[in-house]
């Protein structure tokens, strides 16, 4: 039984689907039209409003807020100052990688997480000993995402307060909307220019309002988990329970991973001092990890031709999928495809896939498996760098 | 032309009816003598009042093996688990914990009583699910010998503890831990809220004369985590038709593979002829033989009352006069003309088709302990509720209810006084406690079934009341189950075979103390121990 979300007085309406998903427990429309194409559009080429509130939410306040937060990210908490966003994971005493997720600091004493999961418990017991108060502020903070090339020209049409020309990348800053206050960070889950907005769940209806208002002239749309996830995707943007399992779940150590198998070995700084995983995570540096995170082009003409035998075109659901497909070269199993989709922009098929850290080469074939007719086939793909799609206005 | 049988098994419950469709299925001529109208022992339906049927004692299935449900071909001979998904705990403000399948609305609600509790919640199902599957495989082996160098029992030794060896070394400490502590320190260490906490806790003194802040409880609490349908962790079952509707299934399983199930037919005595039981005598005097003897009763009948402990060794004898029973709990089975109305969430709803636990902290429980440990029943009692009618209607007539109350502290030795003195002040007792729960309760009970320890004596023979056939503490446990050196189902008399629940595994109705039995009594019959 989800909840409703702040901005569910307005999406509801809007759901012409009906197709809600259940996001931490929170109601999220998967769809809001009939399919998901206008909404991922609207993302790449105007902008589109994603209710993001279900994201967990965590405020650390006291004199050892930021001592706090470093202890527990793979990142370097102290380099940051008030109004600036880091995307970090964190990991166990193994060096497994248990969530990721963004840490804002609003004040010298006031830090702000968002994560996938509830690390409420874990968070409390890494603070043991310091002077930091722990509260979850998930209910107490709406959170929409304003993403797309055009999310600039529409914030400016609203805010007050702030100059958004100068905000720059993975930065926050306080503003207003019609006289509601919020808070305003350069961030999203698409890879595009985008921002995301926490404010009152009270005013969460007010502040959507404003915006599809504004945006109309704009072509601005809501837009659901679907075409976020074909963005996500796109971006190179890894998605826990997805394309790895927290270490607090993971039944088997295989089933855990390292920040730097997930490709976000660029996050850790072991130079950084002591912090949760760091012994761990030195000597995988030192001895190299057994798998990585790549991106996989798949070769179209190969997808053809399987379906040729049949006598069928090609039938790709335009929908990105998370069930797990074995990656081979040759006869070898040397991983898996996580994510895959059909990029809509780049017009292929792509891939998110966990393979053997040997196998990595680049531009080196491997093979994805393809079910057609119910038959088991194999296709060619190619391993590539992420992201797939890396546009310049994300940083401009 | 007197009878004679292959196997007789004495005692027609859940174990004893197991046993007798496994033998019969190897194509031996199987006798279940039975002394009671109706088979099931303790896990029987009655219709004690017209119409409503009761589940009198045993209530919920939890650990039935798979392989029986499978070997017997359980569901076509009728057996059908009903889902019972959630638990609820009253409380007396008003509020309540409220806990189901529902991932998220669960944490939601353990987030109103603390926030880290809800995130820990996960971290204690990971954790129990992992002690569960180490220890799960031992419900289905024959205890090994620890104390034997015998190459044979070192590999049984070994087969017993590689499922602990495989264990992430975390795990292991965590099992040690749940082997050695009591059950609430256990759950404390990962959650503070008390109605959580009490309630988890509560699944480790059940059954047993300890209370929650008891070293080895936590054990307890595992045995009952452990429970499964058809393979899947952890899910609690109501069986329609009640309880009896399991021993049902297993009786009709075990008279398609051609054994005969007499009831009414209380065994006295089994027949010793040079070392060897040949058969038993009835109360009636008359004479049954059979080429091998089981017994499904608890030790203390199995070794004490139908043999002449002559024939046993001394040693033996001590330690079965020392094993325990101290039946620690009652039930109370209520006619409902109506649904029971809570007062923290009135009306009717799903969550009151699951359990209802009266647990509200650990400390309200071990008060409840306190009054038993001296002599007396707890007037506060833990009370496990389900309303079987509402998971399957055939249990009352329409509109109407049963409802199950387990209710512990009662023990079976009460100061001063015996149970008939004081067995409907335990009744009002329970019926008072649940009134401050549920506001309607008095008005709609139309007739009220108390058991006590005494009852369950005399109706089931389980001594002393005991409803595991014998405490479930690790001193009572695996090899040591009944007793050291005769834990593996044969008795010092030759073809005479112990399968209740007084052995290994032991415990709820899982019946794998009965198939165990069966595959070693088959083993000897070919001569293959």
């Amino acid at each position: 039984m989800p909840i409703p979300s702040p901005f569910h007085s307005r999406t509801a309406g809007l759901c012409e689907s009906h197709e809600w998903r259940n996001w931490s427990g929170y109601l999220a429309a998967g769809v809001y039209e009939p399919t998901h194409e206008c909404e991922y559009y609207a993302i790449r080429n105007s902008a589109a409003l994603i209710d993001v509130s279900p994201l967990f939410k965590y405020e650390f306040h006291g004199p050892d807020a930021g001592r706090a937060a470093n202890r527990i990210i793979t990142r370097d908490a102290w380099s940051m100052t008030p109004g600036k966003v880091i995307y970090t994971p964190w990991c166990d005493d193994d060096g497994k990688v248990i969530d990721d997720g963004t840490l804002a600091c609003l004040e010298a004493d006031r830090y702000r997480f968002t994560a996938a999961e509830d690390n409420y418990a874990w968070f409390q017991d890494c603070c043991f000993g310091l002077d930091v108060e722990i509260r979850d502020v998930t209910e107490n903070l709406a959170a929409l995402a304003v993403q797309g090339p055009s999310s600039r020209r529409l914030l400016e049409r609203v805010l007050t307060g702030v100059d958004l020309s100068a905000l720059r990348y993975y930065h926050l800053a306080k503003a207003t909307l019609d006289g509601l206050p919020l808070v305003i960070s350069r961030t999203g889950y698409t890879g595009d220019l985008g921002y995301e907005l926490w404010l009152s769940p009270e005013d969460a209806g007010q502040v959507w309002d404003r915006l599809m208002e504004a945006g109309q002239a704009l072509g601005v749309l809501p837009a659901g988990i679907l075409a976020l996830d074909i963005a996500r995707i796109e971006a190179g943007l890894v998605m826990l329970q997805v394309d790895y399992i927290s270490a607090r779940k993971a039944l088997i150590e295989a089933q855990k991973s390292s920040p730097y198998e997930i490709g976000m070995g660029w996050a850790v700084k072991l130079e950084k001092g002591d912090f949760i995983g760091r012994k761990a995570l030195q000597k995988e540096k030192q001895a190299g990890s057994r798998w990585a995170l790549v991106g996989l082009e798949v070769d179209w003409t190969s997808i053809e031709n399987v379906y040729g035998r049949y006598d069928l075109a090609p039938q790709i659901a335009g929908r990105a999928s998370r069930l797990a497909v074995p990656v081979y070269q040759g006869n070898r199993h040397i991983g898996q495809a996580t994510s895959h989709t059909f990029s809509p922009l780049l017009k292929g098929y792509i891939a998110l896939a966990t393979v053997e850290t040997r196998y990595t080469k680049p531009n080196g074939p491997v093979q994805l498996e393809i079910t057609v007719e119910y038959v088991r086939h194999t296709v060619y793909a190619r391993i590539v760098a992420l992201p797939f799609l890396n546009l310049a206005r994300k940083r401009a | 032309m007197p009878e004679k049988f292959d196997a007789i098994i004495i005692g027609g419950g859940h174990n004893g009816l197991v046993n007798a469709a496994y033998l019969a299925r190897a194509g031996k001529k199987v006798l279940v003598l039975e002394r009671r109208p109706v088979v099931g022992g303790a896990s029987v339906t009655e219709e004690i009042y017209p119409g409503f049927k009761f589940s009198v004692f045993s209530y919920v299935v939890s650990l039935l093996r798979p392989e029986i449900i499978r070997d017997l071909s359980l569901s076509k001979h009728g057996l059908t688990i009903l889902p019972l998904e959630s638990t609820l705990t009253p409380l007396l403000d008003g509020n309540y914990l409220y806990r189901d399948g529902d991932h998220y609305r669960t944490v939601r609600d353990i987030a109103r009583f603390s926030r880290r509790d809800a995130d820990a919640y996960e971290d204690y199902s990971h954790a129990m699910y992992f002690m569960a599957k180490a220890v799960k495989p031992v419900l289905n082996l024959v205890p090994p010998d620890p104390t034997s160098l015998d190459p044979a029992e070192l590999n049984r030794l070994l087969r017993f503890t590689r499922p602990y060896l495989k264990l992430e070394p975390y795990q292991l400490h965590t099992l040690v831990r749940l082997m050695t502590m009591s059950s609430a320190d256990f759950v404390e260490r990962w959650f503070e809220s008390e109605p959580l906490k009490g309630t988890l806790s509560a699944s480790g003194i059940i059954g047993t004369f300890l209370g929650p802040r008891s070293p080895g409880t936590a054990y307890v609490l595992l045995h009952h985590y452990m429970g499964e349908i058809d393979g899947a962790f952890r899910a609690w079952g109501f069986a329609k038709g009640g309880t009896g509707g399991i021993a049902e299934a297993i009786a009709r399983a075990a008279r398609s593979f051609g054994a005969e199930v007499r009831t009414e037919a209380p065994v006295a005595k089994v027949i010793v002829k040079d070392g060897k039981a040949s058969g038993i005598a009835l109360e009636n005097g008359a004479e049954i033989a059979a080429d091998v003897i089981v017994s499904s009763l608890d030790p203390r009948r199995t070794f004490m009352d139908l043999l002449d402990p002559g024939y046993l060794p001394a040693e033996l004898v001590k330690s079965l006069r020392r094993y325990t029973f101290r039946g620690s709990s009652g039930k109370v089975n209520l006619a409902l003309d109506g649904l029971p109305e809570l007062t923290c969430l009135p009306g009717s709803g799903r969550h009151l088709s699951g359990a209802i636990s009266i647990s509200p902290s650990v400390d309200y429980i071990e008060r409840a302990y306190d009054e038993a440990k001296y002599g007396d029943f707890s007037h506060q009692p833990y009370i496990d509720i389900i309303i079987p009618s509402m998971i399957d209607p055939g249990m009352a007539p329409p509109g109407k209810h049963v409802m199950s109350c387990f209710v512990q502290y009662a023990p079976y030795n009460l100061r001063q006084v015996t149970w008939d003195e004081k067995r409907e002040d335990f009744g009002d007792v329970v019926v008072e406690t649940l009134s401050q729960y549920f506001t309607n309760l008095k008005d709609i009970i139309l007739h009220r079934q108390v058991l006590t320890p005494l009852d369950m004596e005399r109706m089931l023979g389980l001594s002393e009341g005991n409803i595991f056939q014998g405490e479930l503490s690790l001193s009572q446990l695996f090899f040591l189950r009944p007793a050291a050196g005769h834990a593996r189902y044969r008795t010092p008399v030759r073809s005479y075979y112990q399968c209740g629940s007084g052995t290994h595994p032991g415990g709820g109705i899982s019946g794998a103390s009965g198939r165990l039995a069966a595959l070693e009594i088959l083993k000897d019959w070919r001569g293959t121990r």
